[in-house]
């Protein structure tokens, strides 16, 4: 059974459709990924999973279990760590652990392992007095990860999760993630870091409301094998111009002091291998116009390129609709 | 007196017996651009509303644009841009009457008000979207205007704490091309991240530890010099039993996850691409092993990971 079945999930607001019918499916041991810009609706998709919102349309069912029509039930193995926690501020670290811990059904006696146990893991073991209300802002995020795992849900939904968390300790969260998938634990986890999308089983990319296209990471990068040129010119801003006006180039941007091209499809493919030809081409047009290419390279793509390319697709799309 | 933007000399912060900030000493010029890495709670926002005269120093002292913090706070304001971790926005107020009411605050001339909001709001991308009301707007949107706001007085020093937390991908490269148009201007930045592509782009980088400062300097010469030796990208089919087996090998410093794949440093002369791939397939993994060069990740691991040399 699968853990989580969300079907044609929509949500407006007023006039705005935040949330457009989107499906995603969760089996044991998988962890999906909602990526997108800030705006997209992941939050909202996050909130409408765990029942903190009401559907206009859809279903969610959680374990089998329909969570509009038994939420205790479904709810009962649901962990959801929130973009923005709510800490009880006048409380110790020890003592916000053991509220919602309560709150969850867990008796004190296996709460009191259980929490030493979840502070080691967080890195808060020391920490246990310190009122919330003085934690540091990475602090408090890894409070309210370890109040989100206190019942050791089966499926965990991270909205998140690892903003402002220091790269250690990410390090360590995704770690705890990648067990929790081995025991067969399901998780679905926003995150702007691609360096962590890409650990995901499946990925969502969502705009507008709408997932744009979804996929193992591995098959979202694939049309763009080939694709990608790491540029390091002088001057810039004329060399980001010239790429912008050539005909192979898709799109340019500026990445501190390098340009990142991508080609287009037709570029790399009908040219000689591996679009050579068209690099030999671009970095002489380049020098004709006066710039001076002190490195031109195929990298291989990253997600971040599949973003911008999906988002620029859809743009162009809805032009032309 | 000082030509310097920012003067810190073993600036100390102690809360009870806690000590948050332990000493510190460092100075930025101006049109730097300075990242300040480190930890949970290792200190950094404290440092910085030390500087801005918000917290009082337990010991030490400090001085930026010239004026003390302690006795001088008052001056230092109205000169400097800070955008603070968790901003603090009027939900009810939409993002145009946010953006005027600090604009108000930070004394901006009324006659020039209107210009100088347009300017910040197209500066940060948030052109058309005045009239949203703040509580309605996404995270990233959010830090977007509390940036427009820390520049509304165009401020010659900005201490920018956490700014791109939570922001998207595309969002935080041009968050970071329009920091790098300010330093182009002149402006002196002091920025703290925990986005280690982020800071790459900075000109030096500080790195925070228990309270202490433990090396400041450019990427470059922290990729140098602070490294017990070479680093590695593993490709292995099993990602966390290989790396609990890494981690036990003997010459190994640390092992992470990096992307899809692991990553591991390991002690100088201790091991080559042979070894590691060897060692690995012995313990039945199927796994490809290539040489890397350092990042700013193993850097911050290095520095400031569980292998790192203890502080006492
Ligand atoms: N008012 C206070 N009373 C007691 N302890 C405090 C107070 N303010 C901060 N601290 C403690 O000081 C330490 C440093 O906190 P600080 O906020 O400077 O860390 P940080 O480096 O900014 O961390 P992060 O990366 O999570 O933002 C933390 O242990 C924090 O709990
Ligand atoms: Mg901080």
């Amino acid at each position: 059974m699968a853990l989580l079945e969300a079907i044609g999930l929509t949500k407006r607001f007023g006039s705005l459709v935040a949330v457009d019918d989107v499906s995603l499916v969760v089996q044991p041991g998988e962890a999906y990924g909602l990526v997108g810009p800030d705006g997209a609706g992941k939050t909202t998709v996050m909130r409408l999973l765990v029942g903190a919102l009401s559907l206009d349309a859809g279903s969610v069912a959680i374990l089998g279990q329909d969570l509009a029509r038994h939420p205790e039930q479904a709810r009962s193995s649901v962990g959801y760590l929130p973009q923005r926690f709510s800490l009880y501020h006048d409380l110790t670290v020890g003592e916000n652990l053991a509220f919602f811990g309560s709150v969850r059904g867990i008796d004190r006696k296996t709460l009191t392992g259980r929490a030493a146990e979840l502070l080691a893991f967080v890195g808060l073991t020391g920490f246990e007095n310190r009122l919330a209300g003085v934690l540091s802002g990475g602090m408090k995020q890894k409070l309210g990860l370890a109040c989100a795992l206190v019942h050791r849900p089966s499926l965990l939904l991270l909205d998140e999760p690892t903003s402002g968390v220091d790269p250690i300790t990410r390090q360590d969260f995704w770690q705890l993630i990648i067990r929790l998938l081995g025991d067969g634990a399901g998780v679905v986890v926003s995150t702007p870091y691609m360096d962590e999308a890409i650990r995901c089983s499946i990925l969502g990319f969502m705009a507008a409301g709408r997932i744009l296209t979804t996929g193992a990471p591995r098959s979202l990068l694939a049309p763009l094998a080939g694709r990608v040129l790491e540029l390091r010119a002088e001057p810039r801003a004329l060399a980001h111009q010239l790429c912008q006006a050539d005909p192979d180039v898709e799109d340019v941007a500026q990445f501190g002091e390098l340009l990142h091209l991508r080609l287009r499809g037709a570029a790399v493919f009908s040219g000689l291998q591996d679009g050579q030809a068209t690099q030999l081409r671009l970095s002489s047009a380049l020098a004709a116009g006066g710039v001076q290419v002190l490195g031109l390279r195929a990298i291989a793509p990253s997600l971040e390129d599949v973003f911008i390319a999906t988002l620029q697709a859809t743009a162009l799309e809805a032009r032309h609709e | 007196m000082s030509e310097l933007a920012v003067q810190v000399d073993r600036l100390t912060k102690r809360f009870g017996d806690f000590t948050a900030v332990d000493g510190i000493s460092f100075e930025v010029r101006p049109g730097e651009v300075v990242g300040y890495l480190g930890p949970n709670g290792s200190g950094k926002t404290t440092t910085i509303r030390m500087l801005l005269g918000l917290l009082r120093p337990t010991a030490g002292r400090a001085e930026v644009l010239g004026f003390d913090v302690e006795r001088q706070a008052e001056a230092i304001r109205p000169l400097v841009g800070y955008m603070s971790q968790k901003f603090a926005l009027y939900d009810e107020l939409t993002m145009a009457e946010n953006l005027e009411f600090y604009a108000g605050i930070y004394g901006v001339p009324k006659g020039e008000r209107r210009g100088r909001q347009q300017a910040v709001m197209d500066l940060v991308g948030l052109n058309g979207l005045g009239d949203a009301r703040a509580g309605q707007m996404s995270g990233g949107w959010r830090q977007r205007l509390a940036l427009a706001i820390a520049l509304v007085h165009r401020p010659q020093l900005l201490f920018l704490d956490e700014p791109t937390s939570g922001v998207d991908p595309v969002a935080r490269r041009i968050f970071w091309n329009t920091i790098d148009k300010l330093a182009d201007d002149g402006a002196t930045v002091f920025v703290s991240t925990h986005y280690m592509d982020e800071a790459e782009y900075c000109g030096r980088l500080g790195i925070m530890n228990g309270g202490r400062l433990l090396a400041l300097d450019t990427p470059a010469a922290l990729k140098r010099d602070t490294l017990p030796g070479p680093t590695w990208n593993l490709i292995v089919d099993r990602l966390i039993p290989a790396l609990d087996a890494l981690e036990s090998l003997p010459g190994v410093f640390q092992v992470g996850l990096r992307g899809d794949h692991l990553h591991a440093i390991t002690l100088a002369g201790e091991h080559s691409q042979h070894t590691l791939q060897s060692s690995l397939e012995g313990m039945g993994f199927s796994v490809e092993v290539e040489s890397t060069d350092p990042t700013l990740e193993d850097v911050f691991m290095a520095l400031a990971g569980d292998k790192a040399p203890s502080l006492d």
